[in-house]
């Protein structure tokens, strides 16, 4: 007798959630595994947007502010770039210049920021805070009603600051990131929060919190996966959002990505040795289960959508 | 787990009056509460019926269909009530479960009518010559309820075993041959069978108010050993099926897990 494979069958089904206007990016509604889809369905491939800032990116390493010389000093060139020359699917606008020990940028600032880029570009666009628990509640209000109706991820909620940016989402209707610590069970309390405020589960993305690969990364892909299991086996409601993994910040901050290779000769050249952290970092967690990844390198981002193109 | 709400009894005054008087108001209300209070199904036990049972269970089922998008449980000794509540049931809610059949002749002719309607069917553990003794006795008591289910025509997937519960006021030595009854049963078949209880039968004749802390930790101990469903007052239960479900690992614990 012929050997038939085993097919695992899931009770449970990731929500598809779409975010922009003009061109539109979906991601979710698999009923599988990550790229299982000889189980079931996977109808969106993980979308890769590319981040960009409100301010210069001058803590990036060498390696990267190289790529985006003379366009990362103003966020709406940037974008633009990322959109004409890069066929970026989405931008990431990360209002890092907000936090106080930055720019200390006003929400007004932040505003118009917002507006100018969405003035210049169709592609979806995600608004990220700059993670200061209580600067980021101004902050993502200003950007919320500047982009009010333009259908933008907005993030991320914490456990300490979600009310504000919900209710602000709610309001002017945007999908929203909610990022807990690298806890299962404080991601799955945080979306029970969040749509105990009357905010659909639809509409949500959850971010575990990414680590880059050597930093924790299997703590991010553990969590992650364990989150698509209690979706697909468990028929977790509370768990059956897309989940976020925000790579570039993570994966350009290490020593592997940013050290000389006079410093660390035992890692070879020092700009493939970034591109395959960010890479490799990307790859793994969208293995895990990750829909929407925020990268940083074009060739990382190219590598990554090539290896999508493989797995699909 | 499958709570099946027991609220609508005949035994409860409230009920019986608003069946007499066909008065849908006191029915959909309680059937409403159950399903709230987290009830997968409701039963609706309109006794033996003997004089008009058909057109009861049919205004039952009927009545509580229209408040509630459940199945229900058909909860009578009465061969044709059964069948006459099967046919105007909904199953675009979920399929209904026949309370129920035994090793009694007299209560096989409901197996074919499960049969016929592609019901699920509560098979007490019993035979005619009285109570069982112990959790031996109850499984091959199932055991001859499940080859006669299959000359009848109905998958043993489709029969709840139920051990029986007796009082643990008077029949203390009971209560621990049931949850054993419970574990027993499912190594019957693979897939596992099916097993149900009516739960608050152990706490008859305690005092009131002790009756929910009876029924709370025996079901506990039921859902540890396997048990699928419980005919039982759901705003009772709830809270230790959710519990229970999270020290199994059937759900991702977080600290609201009991408002989900």
């Amino acid at each position: 007798m012929a050997f038939t494979a085993p097919n695992e069958t899931y009770s449970g089904k990731v929500y598809q959630v779409e975010a922009g206007t003009d061109k539109t990016i979906v991601i979710g509604g698999e009923n599988v595994l990550p790229f299982n889809s000889f189980e079931g369905n996977m109808p969106n491939r993980p979308v890769i947007a590319y981040e960009i800032q409100d301010v210069p990116p001058d803590d990036w390493p060498d390696t990267l502010k190289k790529v985006y010389e003379g366009v990362s000093g103003d966020p709406v060139t940037w974008a633009k770039y990322c959109q004409d020359k890069l066929n970026a699917k989405a931008i990431a606008l990360r209002l890092i210049g907000t936090h106080p020990d930055r720019q200390n940028r006003s929400a007004q600032d932040a505003a118009k920021t917002v507006k100018d880029v969405l003035a210049a570009i169709k592609v979806p666009l995600i608004i990220l805070g700059s993670n200061h628990v209580e600067k980021d509640t101004a902050i993502l209000v200003a950007a919320a009603e500047a982009a009010k109706d333009k259908n933008c991820f907005i993030g991320k909620a914490l456990e300490e600051n979600y009310k504000t940016i919900v209710a602000a989402c709610m309001a002017n209707n945007h999908k929203l990131i909610a990022m807990s610590q690298l806890d299962i069970n404080l991601s799955k309390q945080l979306n029970i929060l969040i749509t105990q405020m009357g905010f659909d589960k639809e509409r949500l993305v959850t971010d575990p919190m990414c680590s880059a690969l050597g930093y924790g990364l299997d703590y991010t892909y553990s969590v992650m996966e364990r989150i698509r299991l209690a979706a697909l086996t468990q028929n977790d409601l509370t768990m059956q959002t897309p989940m976020l993994g925000d790579i570039g910040m993570y994966a350009w901050k290490v020593k592997e990505s940013t050290a000389s290779e006079a410093e660390l000769p035992v890692g070879g050249a020092l700009e493939p040795r970034g591109i395959a952290w960010e890479t490799l970092t990307a790859g793994a967690l969208m293995i895990a289960g990750a829909g929407l990844l925020i990268m940083r390198h074009p060739e990382a981002v190219n590598a990554v959508e090539k290896f999508i193109d493989e797995l699909i | 787990m499958l709570i099946i709400g027991e609220k609508l009894s005949i035994i409860a005054k409230r009920v019986r009056e608003a069946m007499m008087k066909f008065d849908k108001g006191p029915i959909q209300e309680i059937a409403t509460r159950q399903w709230k209070e987290g009830s997968g199904m409701i039963d609706a036990n309109i006794g033996p019926a003997e004089d008009g049972g058909e057109k009861m269970m049919e205004w039952m089922v009927t009545t509580i269909q229209e408040v509630v998008p459940l199945p229900v449980c058909l909860d009578t000794t009465n061969a044709s009530a059964i069948e006459a509540g099967l046919k105007v049931h909904n199953n675009e809610w979920g399929r209904p479960l026949i309370n129920s059949t035994s090793n009694d002749p007299e209560r096989f002719p409901i197996m074919e009518i499960a049969a016929k309607y592609n019901s699920q069917l509560i098979a007490l553990t019993v035979g005619k010559g009285g109570l069982p003794a112990d959790a031996e006795e109850r499984a091959g008591i199932a055991a001859e309820i499940m080859a006669r289910a299959m000359e009848y025509g109905m998958p043993v997937e489709d029969l709840y075993l139920d051990p029986l519960v007796l009082q643990i006021a008077t029949t203390q030595d009971q209560a621990l041959k049931v949850i054993k009854s419970v574990k027993m049963f499912q190594e019957l078949n693979d897939p596992p069978m099916k097993t149900v209880v009516g739960l608050s039968n152990i706490s008859n004749g305690m005092p009131k108010a002790l009756r929910p802390v009876m029924n709370k930790y025996l079901f506990a101990l039921l859902m540890y050993e396997g048990l699928n469903a419980a005919i039982a007052d759901a705003h009772e239960v709830v809270e230790t099926a959710k519990t229970i479900d999270i020290i199994m690992g059937r759900t991702l614990y977080a600290h609201s897990y009991l408002e989900m």
